[in-house]
């Protein structure tokens, strides 16, 4: 009979077992749970590093994004905006179309509008009149900065996550050659457009961009779990066999999401030229594209859980920038960020826990044990 | 078996759940040295369960394991090699860019050779492992190539890699998860070989498998489970198939397919000189031409990846074709023939050809895997109405009926399918398919995986088919069923029709003949690996 095996001696402290009972409470439980550990983490990070009290911190927090009325509606507006940039990317995602290029197609809307704003206005058109063209031309370029790479990946099986991260690149390159071509003074900085501006609903300018991206968000909600598109895409997401199995034509439907998705790009650009910024530089973006990714991928790429985590990042960055960074004299933006990166870290830790449970693993004795428990 | 003997392994009341899934109830076994255990039970009934817990892949809630008579604590997968247990799962666990000797040293590490000892190896070094699995090769019987990339295996090849792996990592006690599943019937011969060989060295062998005749040829004792609970063990000699599906269902089973004259055969599907190219501008059909009838069911019998996967394929419109036309008539409605060649299946669909077809890859082209029970029926008629909306509640009225009709096991209709087992999947696929009333349904191994109360369901569903006048096509690999089910066969072989039989006439050697004629063995087994 053979002696006990010598060549495998290391023995593991504990094993995974992967959970399939959790609840969705319990979940939402252990992600909020998450947060907490994030914010106190963070606490203890500015605690050393600027020796801030963590109450302080914390009141900060809250101040920097409420403080004031115009504080709430600054966060509320940025939390609409990346909210939007994430409705716009979930078609894509779900058909598991790795759009990494919401920036550029946030940029080429919001270039599009700018250019109506500067040249119509210069020609004197009625305001009435460049709005209604800055709204096509914005949504179209988004489109078609979503189209090429869908085209390509539909036809050539090109990498759609390295097409649509270049194409960032070609839409802030465009954006600063046409700064360059209007911009005559020695600043580089096109001053704020007069003409093309979007009406205040009630004398408050943060109202509008709400209000659309709530339209849209009923909009993507119907879309995605009513329409026969939305079904298509979903099924090509999962199995491209399926989808051609069943007659669906897989390459409209990945140039068709890419184009609503887009469009939807578009549309956030062509609010940041209208109703808030009023002039362009090649970060305009503010990095949306990417940060929305965080927001969808978090949700899960359901749009309403998108509502809580779009606010989560926005409570987190306005929080930082203007409360806590202002209060303790960080001058280092970077420094904020990588402050915030531990609470995301912490969220997206906490997955694991929320799909594994994690358990010892007993000495031999234990499962006789167990089996005079569980036994007759 | 005399109860005296040290079994090499003992399970006593072994339990194992799944949250509110019992998988394993107070399971109770004993392996003996030498011997060949078959371990049978339908789908879910929890085999696959109790060996992962014996390989270390899961933990027993209660229970013991006994190896020599000594109790176990197995973690892990190198704790149970180091209890000398091993298992070659369903799913090969090889890395594809290595080749063989590279998957085998895989993970062993040095130790030293004993100086003065000719017979002393370093078990981990590339130059002793190649002479040591030379001599295992040769002392069991397999054929093994130790330089070969595993991507350029056939199944049957993976599968002696994986248990010369086994062998070499000190098993004495192998558990073979389903082996024969993806093996033609040569390669399961020259399996049992080998096995029997291992066996006579002493080694315990532990086979899971759902086919009745391979039982009763290979074990020596058959353990059967059902719902989570060991039934019982007997000894093979002392009993038949049709007392071991007793044990595994529960209840009475007609092990019978029934098979009545045909009624009214008029042509349905007319295929002529039909030729194909692969993606590599391989040709995978060549000159194929048959006529499948109303009302019959043609079954197509061949070695897989002769050409049964493409040939369905070209038919359904997924597959180009390079020659040939296929014609579909259909007398109730019209006079017209339709060719189909070269189109898609949204054009096919759009004609009113009411074409159905149950793919070989059932989560990887027949349904959505993450999407649940309703949705998936809604996969044939989600375009109906004119809105731009689906419609949710007649695709919800099929689930159900689905469910009810065919016993799908399911939480509830919004499961995903990805979630349920094998057999249910399959009925899931099928119900769906003949719920669209086809005039042509076409099947590629629609019983791979399940077991005999879903088996002989699905035939008894195919034969409701041919009764009301579908043309069935039917590509199976059991040739017993291929006989006892179609009225016709059509045996491929390289892409080539090399017959076609009338089923009540012909047996089983003269359909194996034309299968395996003039067949060039090592280009099939590669055809078969690149399929799998």
């Amino acid at each position: 009979m053979p002696k006990k095996n010598k060549l495998f001696r290391f023995r593991a402290p504990f094993h995974l077992v992967k959970r399939n009972d959790m609840r969705w409470w319990q979940a939402l439980l252990f992600r909020l749970g998450a947060v907490v550990v994030g914010l106190l983490l963070m606490c203890l990070v500015l605690w050393i590093m600027v020796n801030a009290n963590p109450a302080a911190v914390f009141s900060n927090l809250v101040s920097g994004c409420f403080g004031s009325q115009r504080r709430t509606w600054v966060t509320f507006r940025k939390m609409a905006l990346l909210l939007g940039v994430g409705l716009a990317l979930i078609p894509a995602f779900r058909m598991r179309f790795w759009n990494l290029g919401g920036n550029g197609q946030i940029l080429m809307g919001d270039l599009a509008a700018i250019m109506c704003m500067y040249f119509c206005g210069a020609a004197g058109w009625p305001n009435w009149a460049i709005i209604l063209l800055m709204i096509p031309s914005a949504i179209l370029a988004g489109a078609i900065w979503g189209v090429i790479p869908a085209i390509f990946k539909a036809f050539f099986n090109t990498n759609e996550s390295l097409f649509t991260l270049m194409m960032n690149y070609i839409a802030a390159g465009l954006v600063t050659i046409f700064l360059g071509a209007v911009v005559t003074s020695g600043s580089g900085t096109l001053p704020m457009q007069e003409a093309g501006h979007f009406v205040s609903i009630g004398g408050n300018d943060y109202l509008l961009v709400i209000l659309i991206i709530a339209a849209v968000l009923a909009f993507i909600y119907v879309y995605l779990r009513f329409s026969k598109h939305g079904y298509e895409l979903e099924v090509v997401g999962d199995s491209e066999n399926t989808a051609k199995y069943i007659g669906i034509n897989v390459r409209w439907s990945v140039v068709r999401t890419m184009a609503l998705s887009g469009a939807l790009c578009g549309l956030i650009g062509l609010l940041l030229a209208g109703a808030m910024d009023y002039t362009i530089t090649a970060d305009s973006a503010q990095n949306m594209g990417f940060t929305a990714i965080m927001v969808a991928w978090l949700a899960k790429f359901d749009p309403f859980a998108m509502l809580g985590t779009s606010f989560l990042i926005a409570f987190l960055d306005n929080g930082m920038a203007s409360g806590v960074q202002r209060a303790f004299g960080i001058t280092n933006n970077s420094i904020g960020q990588i402050v915030i990166g531990i609470v995301y870290f912490c969220i997206i830790a906490v997955e694991f826990f929320i799909n594994y449970r994690i358990r010892r693993n007993h000495p031999t004795l234990d499962v006789s044990v167990n089996a005079e428990k569980g036994g007759k | 078996m005399t109860e005296t003997r040290l079994p090499y392994l003992d399970l006593e009341h072994i339990s194992k759940s799944f949250g509110p899934v019992h998988a394993n109830q107070d399971i109770s076994l004993k392996v003996f040295p030498g011997e060949i255990l078959a371990l049978l039970g339908e789908n879910g009934s929890g085999k696959t369960t109790l060996m992962n817990m014996l390989s270390g892949i899961y933990r027993p809630d209660s229970g013991s394991i006994f190896v020599l008579g000594e109790l176990a604590t197995i973690n892990s997968p190198k704790d149970a090699y180091a209890y000398h247990i091993g298992m070659i799962h369903q799913h090969f666990k090889l890395i594809e860019v290595f080749t063989s000797l590279e998957n085998i040293l895989l993970g062993v590490p040095h130790n030293k050779k004993e100086k003065n000892n000719p017979d002393s190896y370093d078990k981990g070094s590339a130059k002793d492992a190649k002479k040591l699995v030379t001599k295992i090769c040769q002392k069991y019987g397999f054929q093994l190539d130790l330089d070969k990339k595993v991507y350029d295996m056939s199944v049957s090849e993976k599968q002696t890699l994986e248990i010369v792996k086994t062998l070499y990592r000190g098993a004495d006690i192998l558990i073979l998860d389903e082996p024969t599943a993806v093996l033609t019937p040569l390669e399961t011969e020259r399996l049992f070989r080998v096995m029997r060989n291992m066996k006579e060295d002493g080694k315990s062998i532990i086979i899971i498998t759902h086919k009745l005749n391979e039982v009763l040829a290979i074990s020596d004792r058959v353990a059967v489970l059902r719902k989570g609970e060991c039934i019982g063990s007997v000894n093979t000699k002392d009993t038949n198939e049709l007392a071991l599906t007793e044990m595994m269902v529960g209840k009475k089973v007609e092990l019978k397919i029934d098979r009545d004259e045909p009624i009214h055969p008029t042509p349905r599907l007319e295929v002529e000189n039909l030729c194909c190219r692969n993606e590599f501008g391989r040709e995978v059909l060549h000159s194929v031409s048959f006529t499948a009838n109303s009302g019959e069911i043609l079954g197509i019998a061949g070695i897989s990846g002769s050409g049964q996967k493409e040939l369905l394929e070209a038919i359904a419109g997924l597959q180009r074709t390079s020659q040939g036309d296929i014609y579909y008539n259909d007398y109730d409605d019209s006079e017209e023939r339709i060719d189909l060649k070269s189109k898609s299946a949204a054009q096919i669909r759009n004609l009113g050809v009411r074409l159905a077809f149950v793919p070989e890859d059932r989560l990887g082209m027949g349904l959505v895997g993450d999407m649940d029970l309703i949705d998936n029926m809604m996969l044939r008629s989600y375009r109906s109405g004119k809105t731009q909306f689906v419609d949710r509640n007649a695709p919800a009225a099929l689930a159900d009926q689905v469910v009810k009709e065919l016993n799908v096991s399911t939480p509830s209709l919004h499961t995903s399918v990805r979630k349920l087992s094998g057999g249910n999947v399959q009925k899931v696929l099928v119900g769906r398919e003949i719920a669209s009333s086809p005039k042509v349904l076409m099947v590629a191994y629609p019983t791979r995986g399940l077991d005999i109360n879903s088996s002989y369901m699905i035939y008894h569903l195919l034969n409701e088919q041919k009764k009301i006048g579908a043309a069935v096509i039917y590509v199976g690999e059991d040739l017993d069923v291929l006989l006892a089910l179609s009225d016709r066969i059509l045996v491929l072989g390289d892409g080539e029709v090399r017959g076609i039989l009338d089923a009540r006439k012909t047996n089983k050697s003269e359909v194996g003949l034309l299968m395996t004629k003039q067949q060039s063995a090592p280009k099939e087994e590669q055809e078969g690996a690149a399929h799998a």
